[in-house]
């Protein structure tokens, strides 16, 4: 009986009438997921390199940097960025959404740099010895010889780190950038509703990140198991 | 051609090599043997500095190796190698797996590396697998792809390191024969090796090594017919 009132109670008219604050914010957090990861794979390749090199000068800032972003609370680290950081740089603030990316962007850097950092260890020695033995360059064996084998193995890692990214872009939130939590939380105020909008947020973060798994599972699926390419795999793409 | 100076190598406090003094002529035949960790892989693995030297030198026509005003990788692109593991880039098929280096560091055409390399592949007795990738070949394929890989750069000297150690039996004789052949065409050729046959019928010279010391070196009828050293003579003893 307590089920079925509950179920009564239940009002999706109201979400109707904020849909598009969810749209908005569907499409801001997608785009701070997208902008965040991009910007992060960079800075990932950047730091993880210069964390293995063995120049110091780029060897402790790039292991300082992953230190501080891996070893922070992400909340902290965009409070910092957006209140302090940018205003101080730029005099004032340059929006939500800048902030927004820049601090999931580092954040992100530095998980991924760890992420290249193994993947690149984890190759066989050897590798770069046959590399080196034809006359390459280091640059140019990182480049044509390590790297193409090592992003492969960073396939699976780096899948869970978008996946992860994009939960925790929902901490935007506090610096008002209109994603699809802060929607969730202007309907709640406006309609003194609880269950509805939350539950619209949970289930719009859990198609997303359904989304995001199958993609993965699919580059996985394509990338590591064999360097043998194989033939008709495009079809697949449609059906996940 | 290649002359090695007072070679010492050590890692940390083990020293592998206590000074070497040897000078291999053009068109040699050199075939290195002696037990397990006495320092035989080590002394190839200096000659194209692929292990730092410690103390001494190496020089390959006339340049000194180890100076650091030399640049390695112009040394290496003439001195091929070729590593008991093969390891042969297992994310490229045989024919770009042997026209990365002459393409990338000489720049050669893609048509020109390509024709180069069906040449290697026949003269390896392997054109038929063209297209193929590493982990579809046999443990005997992948080594001749190797050396077909190595001698893309067209070196004057060629290292190899227990070529046919991580071979099934059935597998060595066609590894061998690519290299006798190698050997016949004049090709300046350093082998670390447990094939007593290879050494005794294609050496000109045969050195054993033996606890970091050059102990005896000589022609193969010498070595294997009458050694004067009695570390030869023991070790001889125990695998022939």
């Amino acid at each position: 009986m307590v089920i079925i009132e509950f179920l009564d109670s239940i009002r999706l008219d109201v979400l109707w009438n904020y849909r598009e604050l969810f749209i908005r914010g569907l499409w801001v957090t997608i785009a701070l997921t997208i902008v965040g990861y991009s910007c992060g794979l960079i800075l990932g390749l950047i730091f993880g390199l210069g964390r293995m090199s063995t120049r110091k000068w780029l060897h402790y800032p790039s292991k300082y940097y992953i230190d501080f972003f891996r070893g922070t609370p992400l909340l902290v680290q965009i409070l910092l960025i957006h209140l302090a950081v940018i205003p101080t740089i730029f005099g004032k603030s340059l929006g939500f959404f800048v902030s927004g990316a820049v601090a999931l962007s580092m954040n992100c850097g530095a998980y991924t740099a760890e992420i290249i950092r193994a993947g690149i260890e984890s190759l066989d020695k050897g590798q770069m010895e046959a590399a080196r033995s034809l006359g390459m360059p280091h640059r140019m064996a990182m480049r044509y010889i390590i790297l193409p084998q090592a992003l492969r193995r960073m396939v699976p890692p780096l899948g869970n780190e978008l996946i992860a990214l994009l939960k925790d872009s929902s901490l935007v939130t506090v610096i008002a950038a209109t994603d699809i939590l802060y929607a969730a939380k202007v309907v709640q105020g406006a309609s003194l509703r609880v269950w509805e909008p939350y539950i619209l947020a949970a289930i719009l973060y859990l198609i997303l990140t359904w989304v995001v798994t199958k993609l993965v599972a699919y580059i996985e699926r394509r990338y590591s198991t064999s360097y043998v390419p194989k033939r008709s795999k495009r079809r697949k793409l449609l059906f996940f | 051609m290649i002359k090695i100076e007072g070679l010492v190598k050590s890692f940390g406090d083990l020293e592998v090599l206590k000074g070497i003094d040897y000078e291999v002529k053009e068109k040699e035949v050199i075939c290195v043997i002696g037990a397990s960790g006495s320092g035989k892989s080590t002394f190839l693995r200096c000659i194209n500095l692929l292990e730092e030297i410690t103390d001494g030198a190496v020089y390959i026509d006339g340049v000194k190796v180890n100076d650091p005003k030399t640049n390695i990788n112009d040394i290496r692109t003439n001195v091929g190698m070729v590593f008991q593991q093969f390891n042969l880039f297992p994310h490229m098929n045989v024919l770009d797996n042997i026209t990365i280096s002459p393409r990338k560091i000489k720049h050669l055409s893609r048509e020109d590396a390509e024709q180069l390399a069906y040449e290697l592949l026949e003269k390896v007795g392997l054109s038929d697998k063209a297209t193929a990738y590493p982990e579809q070949l046999s443990g005997g394929q992948m080594q001749r792809v190797a050396i077909a890989r190595a001698l893309a750069m067209k070196p004057k000297i060629m290292l190899f390191d227990e070529p046919t150690s991580a071979l099934d039996p059935e597998m060595v004789k066609e590894v061998l024969d690519v290299m006798k052949d190698l050997a016949r065409e004049g090709m300046t050729m350093v082998v670390v090796t447990h094939e007593m046959g290879f050494a005794r019928e294609v050496a000109d010279r045969v050195l054993f090594i033996d606890g970091g010391y050059l102990a005896e070196e000589g022609p193969p009828e010498q070595i294997f017919g009458a050694p004067k050293n009695e570390r030869t003579k023991a070790f001889l003893g125990k695998v022939l």
